[in-house]
């Protein structure tokens, strides 16, 4: 998929995402991008919904469940919270819903930082494949994969979709810990 | 074949941290890089992420330290770890235990991990190849050998301040032959590709092989903290001094103590570093401990950050292999 194709599946994700918000009445909700590719789409959502709080990144590699199999990931960044989350509405954002995990890991590490009032899950794709009670409030795309299936974003300048097929479980294990699922 | 670092595992990755010597640059930069990341926790609200849950560290320290290990302490805890502190003067070693069977002890206590301070060289070294394989050590001092976690978070400190190694002139003055940091920073500084490291010292407190060190040797401070952009100063270590290495205190203050009118020699925007405890007087004047230049303190805080990356990389490894272990043993029995 190209990047014409993305931005228009963008551009309806924060339409729905100011209906939603509206609907639910929060105001003044911090964005919180989950790296990488959810800060890319962050960062551009964060611009077309002109949020007045400055755009919050997540690196979820200290959260992670898998730490006891295969252990540290090794690309590590700060996260960085500029605006304390305590009392406040959360949009988070992601690229890809895939398992659930990441975000049971991001929402532990924001609960680190504070006790938000609560929190939106935005993610441009949303596939199955679920391994937690965890579902997306707004999505721009809902594609039909199969198991051994995945989708990637890719960026950040343009984005891409790219679907492939994992060969086997390392090659799977190594590309969930280059990027997440 | 060359045999393998004991310090890694059969992937290249990092099971225990001994000593700098061996280990290449990607390897610290990588342990550089996380511990930025874990910079970040202390801004959190609960200063703690869940990676080391369940596991046990175990600080051996067989010589004391307060800010070693305060800040090893406080670094396991961080990652949710349980940790033991044992003064080893208090324990059982000092009722005949020998430290062999002190440590077949704590393996049985299920520890995943030794913090080892000891007088003698080699003794982190000697633990690791005596514990059970699922255990990692870091080495917190040996001797007058290495003390590799303090040389990092002196790395993490000038690269925070200063970027790039090798753009850099750092100075090392002071007692580099009773010096385990300086040891380490040395083959830090080299490995992370440091365009000049230079050594300022009187003979006595040279050893022998320090210009097969790679450093470059003085013996007057005005001249050698020309044109730095890092001034390092030592502790002089006068417990591990044997007989007349020095003249007096004040002599050595005189030729060799850090002064403001002294650093004008050095850039003008030169940090001052110092692994503590200063003898202040003696290696600086408080002046300078105490000045804008001086980032002693941003060390200590950068201690804790990087005693968490080798802590949890060490423990993500030995994760690694009982995880691959068990895949194989169940692959071998469908």
């Amino acid at each position: 998929m190209g990047p014409d194709e993305i931005r228009a599946f963008i551009e309806a994700m924060a339409s729905d995402l100011a209906k939603y918000l509206a609907r639910a009445g929060v105001e003044k909700p911090i964005m919180v991008g989950i790296r990488t590719g959810g800060v890319w789409l962050a960062e551009r959502l964060h611009g077309l919904l002109e949020l007045e709080e400055p755009l919050g990144t997540l690196d979820i590699s200290f959260y992670r469940d898998d730490f006891t199999r295969i252990g540290l990931n090794p690309e590590v960044h700060p996260s960085n919270l500029p605006v304390p989350v305590g009392d406040r509405h959360i949009i988070l954002v992601d690229d890809v819903l895939h398992t659930g995990r990441t975000i049971r890991a991001a929402l532990n590490e924001i609960f680190d930082y504070g006790r938000p009032t609560s929190v939106v899950l935005a993610a441009l794709v949303e596939r199955s494949g679920h391994e937690l009670p965890i579902q997306a409030d707004v999505v721009a795309i809902r594609p039909d994969l199969e198991a051994g299936e995945h989708i990637t974003l890719t960026g950040p300048e343009p984005l891409g979709l790219v679907i492939g097929r994992a060969s086997n479980r390392v090659s799977r294990e190594h590309e969930q810990q280059a990027g997440k699922t | 074949m060359a045999r393998r670092d004991i310090q890694l595992d059969e992937e290249g990755r990092l099971r225990h941290f001994l000593t700098i010597e061996g280990l290449d640059q990607p390897l610290l930069t990588e342990i550089l890089d996380k511990a930025e990341g874990f910079i970040g926790v202390s801004q959190q609200a609960i200063k703690k992420v869940p990676l080391c849950r369940g596991k046990i560290i175990t600080n051996l320290f067989f010589e004391t330290s307060t800010r070693t290990r305060t800040t090893f302490e406080l670094a396991a805890k961080r990652l949710s770890a349980d940790v033991l502190s044992l003064n080893i003067s208090t324990s059982a070693t000092t009722k005949g235990e020998t430290l062999l069977d002190t440590l077949r002890n704590l393996e049985a206590m299920h520890c995943d991990m030794f913090v080892v301070r000891h007088a003698d060289s080699g003794a982190a070294h000697f633990i690791a190849q005596h514990s059970a394989p699922h255990v990692s050590v870091i080495n917190a001092g040996d001797g007058r050998h290495a003390h590799p976690t303090q040389a990092m978070l002196d790395m993490l400190t000038i690269r925070r301040i200063k970027g790039e190694f090798v753009k850099l002139r750092v100075a090392i003055v002071g007692d580099i032959l009773n010096s385990r940091v300086a040891r380490s920073q040395i083959h830090a500084l080299n490995t992370l590709g440091t365009s000049e490291v230079r050594v300022i010292a009187p003979y006595t407190l040279l050893p022998a092989e320090s210009r097969s060190l790679g450093v470059h040797v003085y013996h007057d401070l005005q001249e050698g903290i020309r044109d730095v952009d890092v001034v390092i100063m030592l502790r002089l270590q006068r417990e591990r001094m044997r007989g007349a290495m020095l003249p007096s205190e004040h002599e050595y203050f005189q030729l060799y103590g850090l002064t403001e009118q002294r650093l004008r020699a050095a850039k003008p925007d030169v940090i001052v570093m110092h692994p503590g405890p200063i003898n202040r007087g003696v290696e600086m004047d408080s002046q300078v401990a105490d000045g804008p230049r001086s980032v002693i303190l941003q060390q200590v805080s950068h201690g804790i950050a990087v005693r968490m990356a080798v802590m949890s990389m060490c423990i993500g490894t030995q994760n690694a292999r009982i995880a691959r272990r068990e895949a194989s043993v169940s692959g071998l029995n469908p």
